[in-house]
C-alpha cells in the first residue's frame, strides 16, 4: 500500500504499536500480582517525589518500615491504629460490593463512639456495673448507633432513591456537630472539649492487661478491638462467598435490573447492607473510644471513615484482604507522623490509590506490543 | 466472538496467508468499472480470524446483499470498508483507485458511508441539526432553514419521509434510520453499507425502505445490505455474497440464480430446516388468564389498556405487534416486574403485583426482550448466571448457604445440553456471543421446566440455523404442556410456532386468530392499526 491516501495518525509515530485487547478469561494470580504491582509503583513514584523535594527515599521508606514493623512495640502500635481501619474499611467494602456509595463510615464511626460513651455517661447502665455487662452493652449501643445512621440514607435510598452519596456525605457532618455538642455541652469535662476518662470496667482488656502473667505483653496496647475486626473480616467474607445472600448481593452489585428479574428483594438488601455496615463502622467507634482513647472527644477520628474508602479499594471489597490493606495503612499513618505530621504519608496513600484504580485496566485487558510491520 | 479456531484451522489459515502473500506480489488489474474492490482482505481478532482471505466487489446501481450468521464476519469486513477497522491483509479499491482509510471521515470523503445497527443520533435535537452535525457548515450563525429545505428536497427524491424540523426523539425507529441514511445521502456518499437494516422495522417500513434503496440505485448509487434474512436479500439484492466464518463461500451470485435452500446451506454450512414438523394442537388446562389488565410505560403514559388473553397448556399463543404498542409492558406486568391494575392469573392464582420472585416460584419462565441489561448479569460468571433462578432451592442453596459445587454441576451439564459456547463455565456473560447468550438465558428458563414461558423476541438478531435451534426448544416445551407466550415482530416466526396469535396495538388486543386462519396482509394490517371489522373470532 504505497499509494493512495496515507492514513492518518494522531500523536508521534512509534515504531512499535501498542493495543489493548480485552481479556477473556482473569488467571487467578493476576489480581492480587496487580495489587502488589501497583503498590510498588506508587512506592517508586512517591520516592521519586521525595527525591526531587530533597528527601532520602531509602532512608524514608527505611524509617517507615522500622518505626511500624520494627519490633513487637510499633508493631503493636500498628495494630491499634489498624484496628478502626480493619472495622471501617469492612463496612465500606461490604457496601461498595453492592455499589452502595456509603461515604458515610466516618459519621457512623462518630455515633458508635457516642452510643457506647452514652453507656457509661448518661449513663445507661448503672454506676458500677461489672465489666462483663458494661463492654457487652457499650458494643451494643456502638453498633446499633452506627447502623442507625447507616440506615437514614439505606431507607432513603431503597424507598425513595435517593443519591446515597449526599446523604451519608452530609450526615458525616451531623454527627461531628452532634458530639461536638456533648464533648463540649453536656459531657465536657471542666470545660475542656473532651469527657472525663470511662470508668475501667469500660475499657477493653489489652495485652498489657496481662503483663503480669506474660512479661513479654508489657506496655502492648493492642485490645479487643483487633479480634472484633478479624472475626467481622472472617464472618463477611463466609457471607459473600458462601451465602445465598452473598450472591444476591454480587448480582445486585452487577446489574440491578438483572437481579430483580431472578426475584431479587433489592429494597431490603440495600437496607440491610447499610444497617450493617454502619453497624461495623459503629463498632469502630466503640473500639476506639473504649479500647485507646477511654473518653469521647472532639476530634476523636484523624479521618478513619475516610481512608477506610481507600483501604475497601485497595482490598478490592474482599473482607479478608482489607485486614492486610488496613494494617499497611496502620503502619503509614504511624510512621508517616514520625517523618512529617501531615503531607508525605498523606502523598503515599494518594499515590497508591491512583496506582490501584490505574491497574483495573491492566486486569480486563491484556496490552500488545507489536512492532510496526506494513504501513497501515 | 468466543470461538477459538482449532490448531487445523489456524494452520490453514497461516498457510492462506502466505498464499495470499505471495499473490499481493503480482496483483491482477481489477475491472475499474466497479465502485468497491476489496481482495484478499484478512482481519484477526484475538482467538478468531474475522476474514480470512475475503474477496467481494460492489457495481455502481447495484444491491449486492451480504448474507451470513451472527459472527460470519460481515459486519467486521463492511466496517474495514467504512474506515472504522484496519484489515491486517489485503487491498481496498474505490473506482479502481487503492485507498487505505485512517477513518470513517475519510471513508466518507471517498463516498463510502455506512448505517450501523445501533444509531448514533442526538434525542433533543432536530433532524436537520443532526444531519449537519460534524460538517463544517453552517459555520456560525444557524441559519437552519435553508438546510432544511435542502433535506427535504434529498428526502422527498429518495422517498424518506421525515419532517426535518421534528426532534429526533419524537421520531419512530423507522424513521430515525431515515435520518440515519440522510445523513450519509447529504454527506454526498454514492456507496451506502446498510448493516441489518430491518431487524428493528415493522413489515411495512421494511417495503419503503426497500422502495428507497431501490430510489438510490436506479441514481446509479449503491448500496451493501447486510443481513441474515434470506427473505429479504432475495427481494432486495440483485447480488449475493454470503460468508460463513469468516470466509466467502458463494461470492457474488445473481439473486436470480439461486434459491433460499441453497443460501441457508451456505451459510449455515448444513441443511436447515425452515419449517419445523409439529404435533397437531391438544391444549389443556387454561394456565395463563388475563383480565381487564391496563398499565402505564415507564414515562407513566398508558401501555396496556384493558387487556384480556387466556393461553392454555401445551400451547403457544403469539403476540403479534409493532415495537412499543405494550408488548414489554404485557411481558412485565405478568413476570411482576411492573405494577398493574386488573387480573393477572396463574394457574387460577393471582399474582399481579406480586414481587418477581412470586411468578418465578409459580413456574414463570422469562425470556427477556433485553438479554444483557435484564436476562443476564454481564460481570458474572455463566455458572452464576445460570443459577440465576434456583439459587433459591435445593440443590443449589443448602439453608441459608449456597452448594458452589452443586451449582457448578448444574451449570456445566446445561453448558453441554445447550451448546453454550465459551472457554469455561467461569467465563464472564458479557463476553459470550448474542446466540451464545440467548442460548443460556434460555437453558436458564427451560431448565426450570416452567408451566407458562413468557418469550420476548427469542430470536431477535440470531442466525438461521440459532432460529432454528431455539424454535425447537419452544415445540418441545409445547409438546411437554407448557403455555407459551411468545412476544415477537417477527411474523413469520409466530405464524411457524403459534397456535394462536393475538394482535396488539396501542395497548390493546385487536383480535385472536386461530394460526391457520391467518393471514400475514390482515395481520400486518391490524399491527399498523387498521380496521379490526369482520376479523374477530378463534378460541381453542
Amino acid at each position: 500500500m504505497n499509494s493512495g491516501a496515507a492514513p492518518r495518525r494522531i500523536g508521534v509515530s512509534l515504531p512499535v504499536s501498542i493495543r489493548l485487547e480485552q481479556r477473556l478469561t482473569v488467571p487467578r494470580w493476576l489480581s492480587p500480582a496487580l495489587t502488589i504491582g501497583s503498590i510498588a509503583v506508587a512506592l517508586l513514584i512517591s520516592a521519586i517525589i521525595l527525591a526531587v523535594v530533597g528527601g532520602d527515599p531509602v532512608r524514608a521508606y527505611l524509617h517507615i518500615f522500622e518505626a511500624s514493623f520494627g519490633s513487637i512495640g510499633v508493631l503493636s502500635d500498628t495494630l491499634v491504629k489498624a484496628t478502626p481501619l480493619i472495622l471501617t474499611g469492612l463496612a465500606c467494602a461490604l457496601a461498595f460490593r453492592m455499589r452502595l456509595w456509603n461515604i458515610g463510615a466516618e459519621g457512623q464511626f462518630l455515633l458508635g463512639a457516642w452510643g457506647a460513651s452514652a453507656v457509661v455517661l448518661l449513663p445507661i447502665l448503672p454506676v458500677g456495673s461489672p465489666a462483663i455487662v458494661v463492654i457487652p452493652a457499650m458494643m451494643l449501643a456502638g453498633f446499633l448507633c452506627g447502623a442507625l445512621w447507616g440506615l437514614v440514607p439505606g431507607v432513603l435510598r431503597a424507598r425513595f432513591g435517593v443519591n446515597e452519596i449526599i446523604t451519608t456525605l452530609m450526615l458525616n457532618y451531623i454527627a461531628l456537630f452532634w458530639n461536638q455538642y456533648w464533648v463540649f455541652g453536656p459531657w465536657s469535662e471542666r470545660g475542656f472539649q473532651l469527657t472525663a476518662q470511662f470508668p475501667k470496667e469500660a475499657w477493653l482488656p489489652r495485652l498489657t492487661d496481662l503483663s503480669e502473667a506474660v512479661p513479654l505483653f508489657s506496655g502492648l496496647t493492642v485490645h479487643l478491638g483487633l479480634v472484633f475486626g478479624l472475626v467481622a473480616a472472617a464472618v463477611l467474607w463466609f457471607i459473600l462467598a458462601r451465602s445465598r445472600w452473598g450472591y444476591e448481593i454480587r448480582l445486585i452489585g452487577d446489574s440491578p435490573r438483572a437481579a430483580r428479574y431472578a426475584g431479587v428483594d433489592i429494597g431490603r438488601s440495600i437496607i440491610l447492607i447499610f444497617f450493617i455496615s454502619g453497624g461495623l463502622a459503629g463498632l469502630a467507634g466503640m473500639s476506639e473510644v473504649s479500647g485507646v482513647v477511654h473518653r469521647l472527644q472532639d476530634r476523636i477520628s484523624p479521618g478513619y471513615g475516610f481512608t477506610a474508602i481507600i483501604i475497601a479499594y485497595l482490598a478490592k471489597f474482599d473482607p479478608l484482604r482489607v485486614v492486610i490493606a488496613a494494617i499497611l495503612f496502620g503502619a503509614l499513618i504511624l510512621a508517616g507522623r514520625e517523618i512529617q505530621p501531615s503531607g508525605v504519608p498523606a502523598m503515599i496513600q494518594g499515590t497508591i490509590l491512583f496506582g490501584l484504580i490505574a491497574s483495573e485496566v491492566l486486569l480486563r485487558y491484556r496490552v500488545r506490543v507489536e512492532r510496526r510491520g506494513m504501513a497501515g | 466472538m468466543t470461538r477459538q479456531p482449532s490448531r487445523a484451522e489456524t494452520a490453514e489459515s497461516a498457510k492462506i496467508a502466505k498464499e495470499a502473500d505471495t499473490q499481493a506480489t503480482t496483483p491482477a488489474d481489477p475491472p475499474t468499472d466497479h465502485a468497491v474492490d476489496l481482495r484478499g482482505i484478512v482481519k484477526r481478532f484475538p482467538g478468531i480470524v474475522a476474514n480470512d482471505r475475503v474477496d467481494f466487489d460492489l457495481r455502481p446501481g447495484e444491491v449486492h446483499a451480504l448474507l451470513g450468521e451472527n459472527g460470519a464476519g460481515k459486519s467486521t469486513l463492511m466496517n474495514i470498508l467504512a474506515g472504522l477497522y484496519r484489515p491486517d491483509e489485503g487491498e481496498l479499491r474505490v473506482h479502481g483507485r487503492p485507498v487505505a482509510f485512517g477513518s470513517p471521515r475519510d471513508a466518507i470523503a471517498a463516498g463510502l458511508g455506512m448505517v450501523h445497527q445501533h444509531f448514533t443520533l442526538v434525542p433533543s435535537q432536530t433532524v436537520t441539526e443532526n444531519i449537519l452535525l460534524g460538517l463544517s457548515r453552517p459555520r456560525f450563525r444557524l441559519r437552519l432553514g435553508r438546510f432544511e429545505a435542502e433535506i427535504a428536497e434529498l428526502a422527498t427524491r429518495f422517498g424518506l419521509r421525515v419532517d426535518p424540523r421534528a426532534k429526533v426523539w419524537q421520531l419512530s425507529v423507522g424513521e430515525q434510520q431515515r435520518v440515519e441514511i440522510l445523513k450519509m445521502l447529504y454527506r454526498g456518499v454514492d456507496v451506502l453499507i446498510m448493516d441489518e437494516p430491518t431487524a428493528v422495522l415493522a413489515p411495512q417500513e421494511v417495503e419503503e425502505l426497500f422502495r428507497t434503496l431501490r430510489a438510490m440505485t436506479a441514481a446509479g448509487r449503491s448500496v451493501v445490505f447486510i443481513s441474515h434474512k434470506l427473505t429479504e436479500v432475495l427481494a432486495i439484492a440483485d447480488r449475493i455474497t454470503v460468508m460463513r466464518r469468516g470466509r466467502v463461500t458463494a461470492g457474488g451470485v445473481r439473486a436470480a440464480d439461486t434459491n433460499r435452500t441453497d443460501l441457508a446451506r451456505l451459510m449455515v454450512g448444513r441443511e436447515v430446516l425452515e419449517t419445523l414438523e409439529r404435533t397437531p394442537f391438544r391444549p389443556g388446562a387454561l394456565v395463563l388468564a388475563l383480565h381487564d389488565v391496563e398499565a402505564d410505560n415507564d414515562k407513566g403514559r398508558p401501555a396496556l389498556r384493558g387487556v384480556s388473553l387466556d393461553v392454555h397448556a401445551g400451547e403457544i399463543m403469539g403476540i403479534a405487534g409493532v415495537a412499543g404498542n405494550g408488548q414489554s409492558e404485557l411481558a412485565q406486568v405478568i413476570t411482576g416486574l411492573r405494577a398493574c391494575r386488573g387480573s393477572v392469573r396463574v394457574n387460577g392464582e393471582e399474582i399481579a403485583n406480586c414481587p418477581p420472585g412470586t411468578a418465578i416460584g409459580r413456574g414463570v419462565a422469562h425470556v427477556p426482550e433485553d438479554r444483557t441489561g435484564v436476562g443476564s448479569a454481564p460481570n458474572l460468571s455463566i455458572a452464576d448466571n445460570l443459577i440465576m433462578k434456583r439459587y433459591r432451592w435445593p440443590p443449589v442453596a443448602t439453608g441459608w448457604t449456597i452448594d458452589a459445587k452443586a451449582g457448578r454441576r448444574i451449570a456445566a451439564s446445561l453448558q453441554d445440553e445447550y451448546r453454550i459456547d465459551a472457554p469455561s463455565i467461569d467465563t464472564r456473560a458479557r463476553l459470550l456471543s448474542g446466540g451464545n447468550l440467548q442460548r443460556l438465558i434460555l437453558a436458564r428458563e427451560i431448565d426450570a421446566e416452567p408451566r407458562l414461558m413468557v418469550a420476548v423476541q427469542p430470536t431477535r438478531g440470531l442466525d438461521v440455523g440459532a432460529i432454528e435451534a431455539v424454535h425447537r426448544i419452544f415445540l418441545d416445551r409445547r409438546g411437554a404442556g407448557t403455555a407459551t407466550l411468545l412476544i415477537s415482530e417477527d411474523l413469520d416466526e409466530i405464524l411457524a410456532l403459534a397456535d394462536r396469535v393475538a394482535v396488539i396495538y396501542e395497548g390493546r388486543i385487536q383480535a385472536v386468530f386461530d394460526v391457520a386462519a391467518a393471514n400475514v396482509h390482515e395481520l400486518g394490517l391490524l399491527m399498523t392499526g387498521g380496521a379490526t371489522g369482520a376479523l374477530a373470532g378463534g378460541a381453542p
